[in-house]
């Protein structure tokens, strides 16, 4: 896998995308602060960090629905926050997105939410819709549920629904945002291997963002670190468990303390205690 | 100190115009998204059924009991003066020109309204919104749009169909209880209700209320906080806010319209 040329602030080659001093704050709160990354085409990219880091603000950035203070985000040739908002759904067509939630439409049945982007985008008749929907529903396995309503499926089921519906329209580019949350052993063993194997199958580029270090690790070729508003490291995922940083290994390792401290700032212990009933 | 209540007047105020301009931008996006669903009829008519036709129930038993309290309220005073006879005329005007629209409308901002707000403020909030976003479906013209259109067709409609029962719900009152003349019922009524005075003008209303009360209602969804509290705050805002418009409007509308 070639690696990113994140140090030389060079879009790579052979980039899908390709985000170059980003800058995003909300309020008086800086999100990203000049962060450069490369998403290379027929990869699976994992993002990871703690929660509250903006990984899934990233993924909102490249997807056009927000738009960066300064810095370009260029997405399949084309800068997203210059768009209009016909370029913007253009450029959407060709990117799928399984959100944390899954964001089925709960008024449709799971055949009707796979189904939505085709009829909304293609004119193909229902057989052909069909023929479709049922093959990415067994490419997920669930085409047996495809009459359940979202309301009775499990939440790892949703998961692979959304999934079936973010490659729908096949997709160059598919946005996964915490698959692994909240699963059962069981389901996030399918999750993984799904979205690696349809990543492969299917000749797709996915961006993985995920707190969950050893599955998205094992399926990733190259990942990203954030925390404070930076990218803190970034490699293969070999490389980046024997990485010398600290931050790195605190977060890979999962160690209470480090430089992401275990106290929230305060004064003195000692002076704390002494100070009696003067706060 | 004796800053901070200027001050908060000041942000209040600046809050207050800052919303009524995404209110305004938000409707110019909404029938921006009208025209194309001359092409998808499918979706208004799927929200013609949950906003209309499922209010129906509501607005025909209010219908019928406003009716019949005018009737017998309207009885009791005009019985006085003798004048009992022009009964029908009483029920008639005072539900087409004024409680037709009026507290039909009310009860649209309680069982539609409420229902497209909260609808709406959970999609949302349930990513819904985003996800047809990302799938490259504009919102505004998926889901809003065929929701105010269907809102603002109802409206009238369902004013209509108050007035019709509040009219049988005040004769069944008057003429079948308190013996009041079946024919002079009718033709004082049909003698004395003017096409354009009273129902167009009553129409209009009913039309304006509509539009207010389908734009709230989408506005308020689409704005609310995506967290259960904030749609349960849009949802209640929307009830409150449709029933202080449609009064001051009626106020508005019945000076312009009957006003010398």
């Amino acid at each position: 896998m070639e690696k990113a040329s994140q140090e030389t602030s060079q879009p790579a080659r052979d980039a899908i995308v390709s985000v170059r001093g980003l800058r995003y704050a909300r309020g008086e709160r800086i999100i990203f602060d000049g962060i450069d990354l490369d998403i290379l085409r027929g990869s699976v990219t994992a993002i990871m960090g703690p929660s509250g880091t903006g990984k899934t603000t990233l993924l909102k950035l490249i997807g056009g629905q927000l738009r960066p203070a300064s810095g370009t985000v260029v997405v399949d040739g084309e800068n997203v926050p210059e768009l209009g908002v016909h370029a913007l759904y253009e450029l959407r067509k060709r990117m799928g997105m399984m959100f944390q939630s899954g964001a089925l439409l709960t008024d449709l049945n799971v055949y009707d939410n796979v189904a939505f982007p085709i009829r909304e985008h293609t004119g193909l008749s229902e057989s052909l819709v069909r023929d479709l929907v049922l093959m990415k529903l067994q490419a997920v396995g669930l085409r047996g549920a495809c009459n359940l309503m979202p309301n009775e499926l499990s939440g790892g089921m949703a998961r692979r629904v959304a999934m079936a519906r973010a490659i729908a329209l096949d997709p160059a580019l598919v946005l996964y945002d915490e698959p692994f949350t909240g699963q059962d052993p069981i389901s996030m063993g399918v999750l993984i291997k799904l979205i690696r194997e349809l990543n492969d199958a299917l000749g797709l580029t996915s961006i993985v963002v995920s707190h969950d270090v050893k599955e998205a690790a094992a399926i990733s070729d190259y990942v990203y670190l954030l925390s404070g508003g930076k990218v803190v490291d970034h490699g293969v995922p070999e490389r980046l468990w024997e990485s010398a940083s600290e931050w790195s290994q605190q977060f890979l390792n999962g160690k209470p303390d480090g430089p992401v401290p275990f106290h929230y700032p305060a004064r003195v212990y000692r002076e704390d205690l002494l100070a009696g009933g003067r706060s | 100190m004796i800053l901070d209540p200027l001050q908060r007047l000041g942000k209040a105020s600046l809050d207050f115009f800052e919303r009524l301009g995404r209110g305004h931008l938000f409707l110019m996006y909404t029938l921006a998204g009208i025209p194309g669903l001359l092409l998808r009829p499918r979706l208004v008519i799927a929200q013609l059924y949950s906003v209309g036709v499922l209010t129906l129930l509501i607005i025909l038993v209010s219908g019928v009991f406003v009716g019949m309290v005018l009737g017998l309220q309207g009885y009791n005073t005009l019985v006085d003066f003798g004048a009992e006879e022009s009964l029908g005329v009483v029920v008639a005007l005072s539900l087409v020109r004024e409680l037709g629209p009026v507290v039909a409308a009310l009860l649209f901002a309680g069982r539609a309204g409420s229902a497209l707000t909260a609808e709406i403020g959970l999609m949302k909030a349930t990513e819904q919104l985003s996800g047809m976003e990302m799938m490259a479906v504009d919102p505004m013209k998926r889901v809003v749009a065929p929701r105010f259109l269907a809102g603002f067709l109802s409206m009238p409609l369902l004013a209509a169909i108050f007035s019709a029962v509040g009219v049988y719900g005040g004769y069944f009152v008057g003429v079948g209880l308190l013996g009041v003349d079946d024919g002079a019922f009718w033709s004082q009524m049909q003698a004395k209700v003017d096409l354009h005075e009273d129902i167009f003008n009553g129409v209009i209303k009913s039309v304006v209320f509509g539009f207010v009360a389908a734009w709230i209602a989408v506005f308020e969804g689409y704005d609310a906080v995506p967290t259960s509290e904030g749609v349960s705050r849009a949802t209640t805002r929307t009830v409150v806010h449709t029933a202080l418009a449609i009064l001051g409007l009626d106020f508005v509308l019945t000076a312009l319209m009957f006003g010398d």
